[in-house]
């Protein structure tokens, strides 16, 4: 990983500002540093890398059966890759489900190349096995950059996952009593520094769902949006979200249906 | 912990609510009819599994957070009244200190303000909890690293006086946040066992001693 950024750049970065006197300003100017930090990085997003290895991982032949996953159908018809993010999830007949592009991935793994993919939900994140769907992730949201936010809730099953997404968005539970919605239910809040988004309005689910998956500055990993999910549920002290499960995808058809018509902006690069 | 947590309905008594009281509670409820009590349930059941030290017997909701769960009935007018009652509830639960004594240390006070660990799946069951302040409050003007989904608490015992209601009051609000909120974002730190007696008197202390630098 020879695109890992080089510590001295943070640590200039956040040390430019934190020499100001008045507390206001110093604030102001954290944030600036960020952002201006931010913005310097997206001139070489290290995803770029990540797009490579899974365009790499789409085309080789693997799985006991020997074949690549080019003939997948992520919804616009058996190996059509461009846009195919944009318009994700959403319900395909063959499995009757609504999914989103990692639980689909492990459809296709299953289906195409008889892969056991079992092992793919249970591996942790950060290993091998779900360092390979991120990578994909990576190269089929990439294929999707540019492209509008186009995600149906007409079938019975897509309109279910979105209800069942937004009860799930303000469902509050464990010793924290935490939601989705205690952070991202309102405008203009923070955690610490971090802005974060209100995904119960459009502005701010497009802020988060056109922007993953996405490279991150600090941990120097590519994160897929059920990656996000799931550290966010780890966060509210809940127990952990299955991969892919049901429950991931609603939340993400919420999202992502309150983000229609935004830009894709995939994969993104953040702190 | 283990001794509040208890208090929270056990998994059976929501199970038969949900379902028996399905018709009536989607009768009142804002969720689409596709996100009924039992698909829900269902869906729950099927996407959480035990992870470290969390099992999925977080799930189940105490009557506070199901009602929170539900803003738009929450802030309609029936919800306004319910929310009276949680209130009244919620204050019933707090434990003001055995000595009588609301003040420790408010250096210790600031520690336990800037930790966010404890009770996530990846920690240790021997890690202290902390009391993730800073995460939303502004508290020592020193930490420019502070969130905002919870209002500035700098100068907190300047502007109340720290006198013994101010701290009564105070402790309520830590211990049981929902006593004068129903639906407030911040966690019961007594209530839920978050935080140890002696924890939320250091913090008190950090919100309310004169020699803390909240109100320098």
């Amino acid at each position: 990983m020879g695109a890992r950024i080089p510590s001295a750049l943070v640590v200039a970065a956040l040390c430019s500002v934190a020499s100001f006197g008045v507390v206001a300003q110093e604030k102001d100017d954290a944030a600036k540093g960020i952002e201006a930090y931010r913005e310097a990085l997206k001139d070489g997003n290290p995803a770029e890398l990540f797009e490579m290895s899974g365009e790499e991982l789409w085309r080789k032949p693997a799985g006991p059966k020997n074949v690549s996953l080019e003939k997948c159908d992520l919804g616009l018809g058996a190996g059509k890759v461009e846009g195919a993010y944009a318009q994700l999830p959403r319900y395909f007949k063959d499995t009757n489900k609504v999914q989103d592009l990692e639980s689909r991935l492990l459809t296709c793994m299953s289906t195409l190349q008889g892969v056991d993919t079992a092992e793919y939900v249970k591996a942790r994140f950060n290993t091998a096995k779900k360092n390979d769907l991120v990578a994909l992730t990576a190269y089929i949201s990439g294929a999707s950059n540019g492209k509008k936010v186009k995600v149906s809730t007409k079938h019975p099953m897509e309109k279910q996952a979105f209800e069942l997404g937004k009860r799930m968005f303000f469902y509050q539970a464990g010793p924290h009593d935490f939601s989705c919605a205690t952070c991202h239910g309102e405008d203009g809040r923070r955690i610490r520094l971090q802005d974060l988004p209100n995904i119960t309005k459009h502005e701010g689910a497009l802020a988060g769902w056109t922007t993953w998956p996405a490279y991150r500055v600090s941990s120097g990993q590519m994160w897929s949006m059920q990656w996000r999910i799931n550290d966010c549920f780890r966060q509210q002290r809940f127990p952990e979200p299955v991969y892919a499960s049901d429950l991931t995808v609603a939340l993400s058809m919420f999202m992502a249906a309150n983000a229609n018509g935004a830009t894709i902006q995939t994969p993104g690069i953040k702190r | 912990m283990t001794q509040t947590i208890r208090k929270i309905v056990p998994a059976a008594a929501i199970a038969a609510a949900l379902l028996s009281a399905a018709p009536a509670a989607n009768a009142q409820s804002s969720w689409g009819k596709q996100a009924d009590d039992k698909s829900f349930a269902a869906m729950l059941q099927s996407g959480f599994q035990n992870a470290g030290t969390v099992t999925t017997d977080r799930l189940k909701q105490d009557e506070t957070q199901a009602f929170c769960s539900n803003p738009a009935k929450a802030n309609s007018k029936a919800g306004a009244k319910k929310a009276a009652e949680v209130e009244k509830a919620s204050l019933a639960t707090v434990k003001y200190p055995a000595d009588g004594k609301f003040l420790g240390d408010w250096k210790n006070g600031e520690k336990v303000a800037q930790s966010g660990r404890g009770l996530t799946w990846t920690d240790s069951a021997t890690q202290a909890n902390g009391g993730n302040c800073y995460n939303c409050h502004q508290i020592d003007t020193k930490e420019i690293s502070y969130g905002t989904i919870g209002p500035s608490l700098h100068n907190y015992g300047k502007l109340k006086g720290n006198t013994e209601q101010t701290q009564r009051e105070t402790w309520a609000k830590i211990f049981n946040s929902k006593s004068n909120n129903a639906c407030s974002n911040m966690p019961r730190f007594g209530h839920m066992g978050i935080l140890k007696e002696q924890d939320m008197k250091d913090i008190m202390a950090l919100l309310l001693d004169p020699n803390s630098p909240v109100n320098k």
